[in-house]
């Protein structure tokens, strides 16, 4: 939370919903914590990526979830799988940080070509770069095993643990995503991120002070990109399989839709749009089913979220948020968020 | 006086600030600067002068690479760095002010200075936060002090006076090791005492750093000055000594305004 104030109400906030977090399993089914919050965690984890360069870099990417496909496919190509004819079946210590290294290098290289273009050609360039992996990876069968993927990709037993049980599985996502949230939060005021937000409010004065707009920017994609890297191996691990459609134009999509619902203002708002997602994908079949219509239109149920949100909060649920508190204080300045992101830490409406 | 100046100039060595050769620049058909010449010896203080649309602004975009040249060559302290992006020419020593303020209106004023001094020092993609003992963030405080700001360090750039955001770009200018500065209009809308501010400013420089000035305003101009250059629809027509740009013919048509209709 960046605008906490020490001892505040919105400390107490952050320290009771890490606390829940922490305790869920006590409370929580095992489909919830797996299917609902780890899936959430992961998909808050690879929007966080596109919230970091949209929200602090002005850089709409839709290739972050074609990243973490990278990586999904990279655990089951190098690692086991059930496919043993192309599975090479290394030890997960080589396998993992081998796959976020070339997933992470994939992004790298996406952000290379799409750094030089501005707004709606950021998207469309990197929009062409998902559609590109989906099809190859559909079409190639030697080493992407074509349209059926891998199946039967398990995480290590590590500290003789089934990671793949609801509850370890939990913790394990919770992990992760806490520590993407975490460091990009500390980022964000480090030299580099506070660089990567000057860059994207006056890319020419940044120039003019000495810094490499260009190569700060592919910098940037690298480094969401190793966060996406990371969602891309435990997703494989939560659904022990990947396919084309793991990372198909539709969830590339979805991406963008959790992160500009949540918001992007703040690396929270990713896991606010996170949550509201797989809520809407799991229960929106029930709800339509009970309704008496096809489960095949939960996409429509998503899609009319998306449109609502949009319409009436462009800077999605966080912007909502902040909106009712800065009324209910009757806060008069609207600060930007690099303001807020520095200056966080000493109060302000953040 | 000359005697100080003959000083600062052998005490920067041999090779001049900078060198412009047959330097012009096209905006589509338009010339804005043409077949300009022109060399800046180190910590030379050279002041430009010039109508609206002379192409004095212009001038300075072909210097830092902001809008680099159609044609001729340009060498910072001896070297060729014509096809440089600005951030190599900014690290070489260059540094600029702009005529419209160009500052981060949402960020407070030590962050603004904390982003110049980094930009040109080691780690700018640091991802360990700066602490308040940091030494470039140390450089930042210096800095806003040297340029009156410190009563406003903290107050977000959006709210500062006129004056005091003309002062805030001087200082991104003064960041880390500067050897030659363009301040483009500097003095323009400034107070009489913020004006006097900045004469001082200028002229307590170290001796090495050398600048060039845009300025309207002759008696500012011809304070802080060595040498003058006066522009004229893209073109260098004169180039003198405060002293004899005073008292040429020529100039004070133009400032009387009836200027010569040639180019
Ligand atoms: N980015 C640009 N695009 C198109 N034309 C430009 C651009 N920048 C400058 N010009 C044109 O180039 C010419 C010179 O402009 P410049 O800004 O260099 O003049 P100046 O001497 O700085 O004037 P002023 O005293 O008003 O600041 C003008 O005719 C201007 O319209
Ligand atoms: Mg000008």
């Amino acid at each position: 939370m960046s605008g906490m104030q020490p001892g505040g109400p919105r400390t107490a906030a952050a320290w009771l919903l890490g606390l829940i977090l922490l305790l869920m399993p006590a409370f929580a089914g095992d489909f919830v914590l797996f299917q609902i919050f780890g899936w959430a965690f992961i998909l808050g984890m690879i929007a966080l990526s596109l919230m970091f360069l949209a929200g602090y870099g002005g850089m709409v990417s839709l290739v972050q979830m074609s990243v973490a496909g990278c990586a999904a496919y990279m655990v089951a190509i190098f690692g086991d799988s059930a496919i043993t004819q192309i599975s090479l079946g290394w030890p997960w210590w080589i396998t993992v940080p081998l796959a976020i290294a070339i997933a992470t290098l994939f992004g790298t290289l996406a952000g290379a070509l799409a750094v030089r273009t501005q707004g709606i050609y950021t998207i469309m360039i990197t929009l062409a770069i998902a559609s590109a992996f989906f099809y190859f990876t559909r079409q190639n069968y030697v080493v992407f095993n074509g349209f059926s993927g891998f199946n039967g990709v398990l995480p290590p037993p590590l500290f003789g643990v089934d990671w793949r049980q609801p509850v370890p599985f939990y913790y394990l996502a919770l992990f992760f995503a806490a520590l993407a949230y975490f460091l990009v939060l500390y980022v964000s005021r480090a030299p580099f991120g506070l660089a990567l937000q000057g860059i994207r409010d006056n890319p020419r004065r940044m120039e003019a002070l000495g810094f490499n707009v260009v190569m700060h920017r592919i910098a940037a994609y690298a480094f969401a990109s190793a966060i996406a890297a990371v969602a891309g191996v435990l997703l494989v691990w939560l659904n022990a399989q990947v396919s084309p459609g793991t990372a198909g134009i539709g969830p590339v999509i979805d991406i963008l839709i959790i992160a500009v619902v949540g918001g992007l203002g703040r690396p929270i708002g990713p896991f606010i749009g996170a949550i509201i997602y797989v809520l809407l994908r799991t229960f929106a079949l029930d709800f339509l089913v009970s309704l008496g219509l096809s489960g095949e239109r939960f996409q429509l149920l998503i899609g009319a979220g998306f449109l609502v949100i949009v319409f009436w909060s462009p800077d999605g649920v966080l912007g909502l948020w902040d909106r009712t508190r800065e009324r209910i204080a009757s806060r008069d300045r609207q600060r930007s968020p690099l303001y807020r992101a520095i200056r966080g830490q000493t109060g302000g409406p953040a | 006086m000359r005697e100080a100046i003959a000083q600062r100039l052998s005490a920067t060595g041999n090779a001049s600030a900078l060198e412009l050769r047959g330097v012009s620049r096209y905006f589509g058909a338009l010339s804005a600067i043409e077949d300009v010449t022109l060399t800046v010896g180190a910590g030379e203080r050279r002041a430009v002068l010039g109508s609206n649309g002379a192409g004095k602004t212009t001038l300075f975009n072909c210097i830092t690479g902001d809008h680099p040249p159609t044609s001729g060559t340009i060498r910072l302290f001896g070297e060729d760095i014509t096809d440089f992006p600005p951030h190599e020419r900014i690290r070489r020593g260059l540094r600029r002010t702009y005529q419209i303020s160009l500052l981060f209106g949402g960020l407070a004023v030590i962050d603004n200075i904390y982003l110049a001094c980094r930009g040109v020092a080691r780690a700018r993609y640091s991802m360990v936060r700066p602490r308040r003992d940091d030494a470039v963030m140390q450089a930042a405080f210096d800095l806003a002090h040297a340029v009156h700001l410190d009563d406003v360090e903290q107050t977000p750039v959006s709210e500062l006076s006129h004056g005091q955001q003309r002062q805030l770009e001087i200082a991104l200018a003064l960041a880390g090791a500067p050897r030659l500065i363009l301040f483009d209009e500097p003095a323009a809308g400034l107070s009489p005492t913020e004006r006097r501010d900045l004469i001082t400013i200028l002229r307590t420089l170290p001796d090495h750093i050398g600048y060039i000035v845009i300025e309207h305003d002759m008696d500012v101009a011809l304070q802080v000055s060595d040498q003058v250059t006066l522009m004229h629809n893209g073109r260098i027509f004169r180039e003198g000594s405060p002293d004899e740009i005073e008292s040429d013919p020529m100039v004070q048509e133009i400032y009387l305004g009836t200027g010569p209709d040639h180019g």
